[in-house]
């Protein structure tokens, strides 16, 4: 009995941390630019993809390689989907900026093409990429310098992107058709990969009989708790935390005060972005990699955003362990079980067994959300002064 | 300061509303008429039965431009409503015909014996029709009562009937033994009017009705948008605040046309679900929601043809796309996105507009669609003007 | 987005050159003509006073000066140099202080994280300069920070608020200090206590200063003043000469 509840527990919080690790970063992002980031869910896959493919780098070294490769892939993930992240606040969402609904959308679309890219991202593509990215900053960079860049740019801006996607895509095409059945395959397999976790993370630490916590989740704790103190540490310590939550808390006098808005705005985002691929490399110690694998996290951790509130992490905290071990415990049949001894309460039992799946502990937890929202719709920590139209 | 009402009384005459309003009726008929008596001869069986499932999607894109073209509500979950209405019809669908004591197929591969309490009305024609736009606007209505009452808004609003929509998919996909699952409903070999719903007269009148329907759905939109209400809908978009401030409720403003549209969404739902031959929880896919919003987007929001425009052109660009290479489908729709977003924020219909300014038919009139920010500032500066007005 | 500036004026020697040079601003929200033709300069070292009833435009005119807002036309030079294109941030970093109305203090950062950020605005200036302790100067001018660091910004008085945010802006060091309205809604011994700060300022660090004031006392501290009504400048000229006729006119209710 009470070996299930902790076992419960365990298993809620692990959730919980899964949860928070995916939200961390959507929630820095919104309280900073109320901006909701839909393609985070396919950041955190392709930092899944990287631990993918550090991986199978790992395997082709064999030893300890195997054994080591996610501290590896940890940074490596930061990093992919962090500068993914940049490019994406650099190219599409700072012209937005002040327009929250028409961002929601920009990031749909963007989250679509990662999933695609990654579907059918092969040599040529990769090649013309390389190629479309070089022309453009290439010839940005040359037009700026020997021509009257602030007159042309409302015309040159568009033409001189479409010119380098059509040569790129021209090149890719090219490169496609006459390239060897090798070289045009797609990098990844259409099909969900899998990434072999270092056998440390295999099995559980035991205690007693009953009891069993497995390493991975364990694992996910332990990294969850540790973005958090570094994430805490950066906002609170640095230089640029102290630049970011000022900008938070009032932008337009952060302005005038000398801080660079405009920077802050990219480094929050692919910070935020950063976090997720972290996430991603986290989540592949518990299921298999695929294009779609964002989808499965990343309405929980929106609702974590919404029930925690912006601007306080410790929102962000409370709303994922909440929300995850009520979904654990109901979603487990826990709750169900543990109601079942008393005949009296036959009709609550049969209630929650009727949400016992993990599906169907979903619609509880959103039922019990928008309920909660009823008594304070702006979070469990709402910010003085913000509202929650954000 | 005087209190000024958010909205202006129209200027133009009554007699020449009325002369633009009956051309504007006498093109929707001649449009009509044409892809009810023309479209048959011209288009083969098959791309007959697209156009109209095309045509029962842009019933949908006028249920969404409803709300987030004028009202300023984006909403990711439209797919439940879609799929309340199409759930309806499908259930009425499995039980007509069916000799009297004995349960739709499917039922006994869950060893359900009787047939559960909530299919028992379906029976009813009557109350079948009345529920596939009943449901959806009473499950709309109590959502956006739920939500709106605490002045949730914006993005929270949006993402909040994005975990809706994820809800009512897990509910749907989970419960075999109530609604068949993940398999969901079929509709092709059941019998409706003496007729089976799959075989070409049906799949004739279905198009037909969804014809119809359209153009009625398009005749109350243009009601509601064109009077008083729907300058409360736009007022609302654009300054939430000085709505409630002049003394309105926003909320049940705002419940109401939620309502209104998820009961739209619903008969576009049946329609579709008839003609496509089923309906499953895949009606409520995430990304089938956010991309009735990219159909209104295309179109020019807050414009109602362009609703319409948007998701056939759309619908007919994804055919193409995906017969051909179904890979760049997705990359296109992405970039359809970015490209809408940015650098196209009023749609096709705004293109032509702003390229032919005001020569346009009523057709393509309405309150323009400029982001809510710059309406914003304008109705601000308005009312600062007023009140330099009254100081001086 | 300016849409048409006024060709930028040749550009002056920055040693001979006003500190501020504002020409020809004009501003509008939406459709409404908030400052019209506005000439305004401020010299090296001075201290200039801008005074106007209520909603005359004052505070637009200082937005626009710190880039928060752009205008329609007209040309604002600063050390000769015109700054209508950079941003507010970039403008704050050549060396203009902003003061806002309201003092915008930044709520949920403690009193010492407030003027930390202050040190934003030196930018590329003062690299010498220990950017994490607090220079006991600012002490000096305003005691009562000192024993109040570790509070939030958004829990102080009004006036301690007030203190706090021109020690903010002292922090990077301006060249020019803008103040809107510092004694809004302050008792009168703390008006004093700022006054007597902002003299001192002028005295020992030798900058310029543009204040919005409607408190006659410190009106008469000012070298020049600019008088404001209905978006334009109507009247000017150095302070001995601010009459209670020219007082009555634009002041006085
Ligand atoms: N955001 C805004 N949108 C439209 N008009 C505005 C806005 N802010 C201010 N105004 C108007 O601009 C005019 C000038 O305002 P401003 O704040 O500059 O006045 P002020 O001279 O600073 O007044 P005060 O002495 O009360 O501070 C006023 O008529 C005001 O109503
Ligand atoms: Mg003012």
């Amino acid at each position: 009995m009470i070996e299930g509840l902790i076992a419960g527990l365990f298993d809620g919080i692990s959730i919980g941390a899964v949860l928070l690790i995916v939200a961390l970063g959507l929630a820095i992002v919104f309280g900073l630019m109320g901006v909701i980031n839909l393609a985070h869910g396919e950041l955190m896959m392709l930092g899944a993809y990287t631990t993918y493919v550090v991986q199978n780098g790992a395997k082709g070294l064999g030893g300890w390689a195997v054994e080591s490769y996610i501290f590896v892939a940890l940074p490596l993930a930061f990093l992919v989907a962090a500068l993914v992240g940049l490019l994406m606040e650099r190219s599409v969402i700072r012209h937005l900026y002040g327009r929250p609904l028409e961002t929601l959308l920009a990031t749909w679309g963007v989250s679509l093409i990662l999933r695609q890219f990654v579907r059918s991202v092969n040599s040529p593509m990769a090649i013309g990429l390389v190629i479309f990215a070089a022309l453009f900053v290439v010839g940005l960079w040359v037009l700026r310098r020997y021509t009257d860049w602030e007159r042309i740019r409302s015309w040159a801006n568009p033409v001189f992107f479409l010119l380098s996607f059509a040569i790129a895509a021209l090149a890719g095409f090219i490169l496609q058709s006459s390239g060897s059945a090798q070289f045009t395959r797609a990098w990844f397999s259409a099909r969900n990969v899998d990434v072999t976790p270092p056998s440390w993370l295999r099995g559980g630490l035991a205690l007693g009989t009953v009891l069993q916590f497995p390493y991975a989740r364990l694992f996910i704790i332990v990294l969850t708790v540790l973005c958090l103190v570094g994430i805490y540490w950066f906002l609170q310590k640095s230089v640029w935390g102290l630049r970011i939550r000022s900008v938070t808390q009032n932008r337009s006098m952060s302005a005038c005060l000398g801080i660079p808005t405009e920077r802050v705005d990219a480094l929050t985002f692919a910070l935020g972005s950063g976090l997720a691929g972290i996430a991603g490399c986290a989540v592949t110690l518990l299921g298999s990699v695929g294009p779609n694998l964002g989808g499965n996290y990343i309405v929980d951790a929106f609702m974590v955003v919404v029930v925690g509130g912006v601007g306080k992490l410790v929102g962000s905290i409370v709303a994922a362990m909440v929300i995850g071990i009520i979904t654990y415990l109901v979603g487990s049949g826990t709750l169900a079980l543990v109601l079942s001894p008393f005949a009296a309460l036959q009709p609550v039992t049969d209630f929650f067994t009727f949400f016992a799946t993990t599906s169907m502990a979903k619609v509880m937890v959103f039922a019990l959300i928008i309920a909660f929202l009823q008594v304070r719709p702006a979070g469990m920590f709402p910010q003085k002064g913000r509202s929650v139209e954000v | 300061m005087a209190v000024d009402l958010p909205i202006q009384p129209r200027r133009t005459s009554k007699a020449l509303r009325q002369k633009r309003l009956l051309i504007e009726a006498g093109i929707v008929v001649a449009i009509a008429l044409v892809l009810i008596l023309v479209m048959p001869l011209v288009l083969t069986g098959f791309r007959l039965g697209l156009l109209g499932r095309f045509l029962s999607l842009a019933i949908v894109a006028l249920g969404i431009d409803l709300i987030w073209g004028f009202t300023g509500l984006l909403s990711l979950g439209h797919g439940i409503f879609f799929a309340l209405g199409g759930y309806a019809f499908a259930m009425y669908l499995q039980l007509t015909e069916l000799p009297a004591g004995q349960l739709p197929e499917f039922f006994s591969l869950y060893g359900v014996s009787s047939l559960p309490w909530f299919w028992q009305p379906f029976y009813s024609l009557p109350f079948t029709l009345l529920a596939m736009v009943a449901i959806p606007a009473i499950v709309a209505g109590l959502f956006g009562y739920l939500v709106f009452r605490n002045r949730i808004r914006g993005v929270y609003f949006s993402i909040l009937t994005q975990a809706a929509l994820v809800v009512f998919f897990n509910f749907f996909n989970g419960q075999q033994k109530l609604i068949n699952g993940t398999n969901g409903l079929k509709t092709a070999t059941s019998v409706f009017l003496g007729q089976q719903v799959g075989g070409p007269e049906m799949r004739y009148f279905f198009y037909v009705a969804t014809v119809i329907a359209l153009a009625l759905m398009y005749a109350l939109c243009r009601w509601l948008t064109s009077g008083r209400f729907g300058r409360m809908l736009v007022a609302i978009r654009d300054d939430e605040n000085r709505v409630r401030f002049s003394g309105y409720n926003p909320a049940s403003f705002k419940v109401l046309v939620f309502a209104v549209s998820g009961a739209i969404a619903g008969i576009a739902g049946a329609l579709y679900t008839v003609q496509s031959g089923i309906i499953s929880p895949q009606a409520m896919d995430i990304g089938f929601s956010i991309e009735m919003v990219i159909w209104v987007a295309v179109g020019g929001r807050a414009t109602l043809i362009g609703a319409i425009l948007g998701a056939v052109l759309v619908n007919i660009a994804r055919t193409m796309l995906s017969e051909r290479f179904p890979d760049v489908w997705l990359f296109f729709q992405g970039a359809l996105f970015l490209l809408v977003v940015t650098a196209l924020p009023d749609g096709i219909v705004g293109w032509v507009r702003s390229r032919f300014g005001d020569r346009l038919p009523a057709l393509f009139g309405g309150p323009s669609a400029v982001p809510a920010y710059v309406a914003e500032m304008e109705l601000e500066a308005e009312s600062y003007r007023e009140k330099e007005l009254a100081d001086q | 987005m300016s849409q048409s500036v006024a060709t930028p004026l040749p550009i002056a020697d920055p040693l001979t050159a006003p500190m501020l040079k504002i020409s020809g601003l004009n501003f509008f929200y939406g459709e409404s003509h908030i400052l019209r033709n506005v000439d305004l300069t401020v010299p090296k070292g001075q201290m200039v006073c801008l005074i106007g009833r209520n909603g005359v435009g004052k505070t637009t005119l200082l937005k626009n000066i710190m880039g928060l807002l752009r205008p329609r036309q007209g040309d604002i030079q600063y050390e000769g140099q015109s700054v209508t294109a950079l941003s507010p941030d970039q403008r704050a970093r050549r060396g203009i202080g902003y003061v806002p109305q309201g003092r915008e203090i930044i709520p949920r950062l403690s009193v010492r994280e407030n003027l930390l950020v202050g040190y934003e605005a030196l930018g590329n200036r003062g690299q010498s300069i220990n950017r994490q302790t607090i220079p006991e100067e600012i002490f000096e001018l305003f005691p009562v920070l000192k024993t109040m660091l570790e509070r939030m910004g958004g829990d102080l008085s009004g006036g301690q608020q007030q203190q706090l945010a021109i020690a903010r802006a002292m922090m990077g060091k301006p060249k020019l200090l803008v103040l809107d309205e510092p004694t809004e809604g302050i008792q009168p011994s703390i008006i004093l206590d700022i006054e007597a700060a902002i003299r001192r300022i002028i005295a020992t660090a030798g900058i310029s200063v543009l204040l919005v004031e409607q408190h006659l006392h410190f009106v008469r501290q000012a070298d020049y003043y600019y008088a404001m009504q209905k978006g334009g400048i109507v009247a000017s000229g150095p302070t001995q000469e601010l009459t209670n006729d020219v007082i009555q006119q634009f002041l006085a209710v």
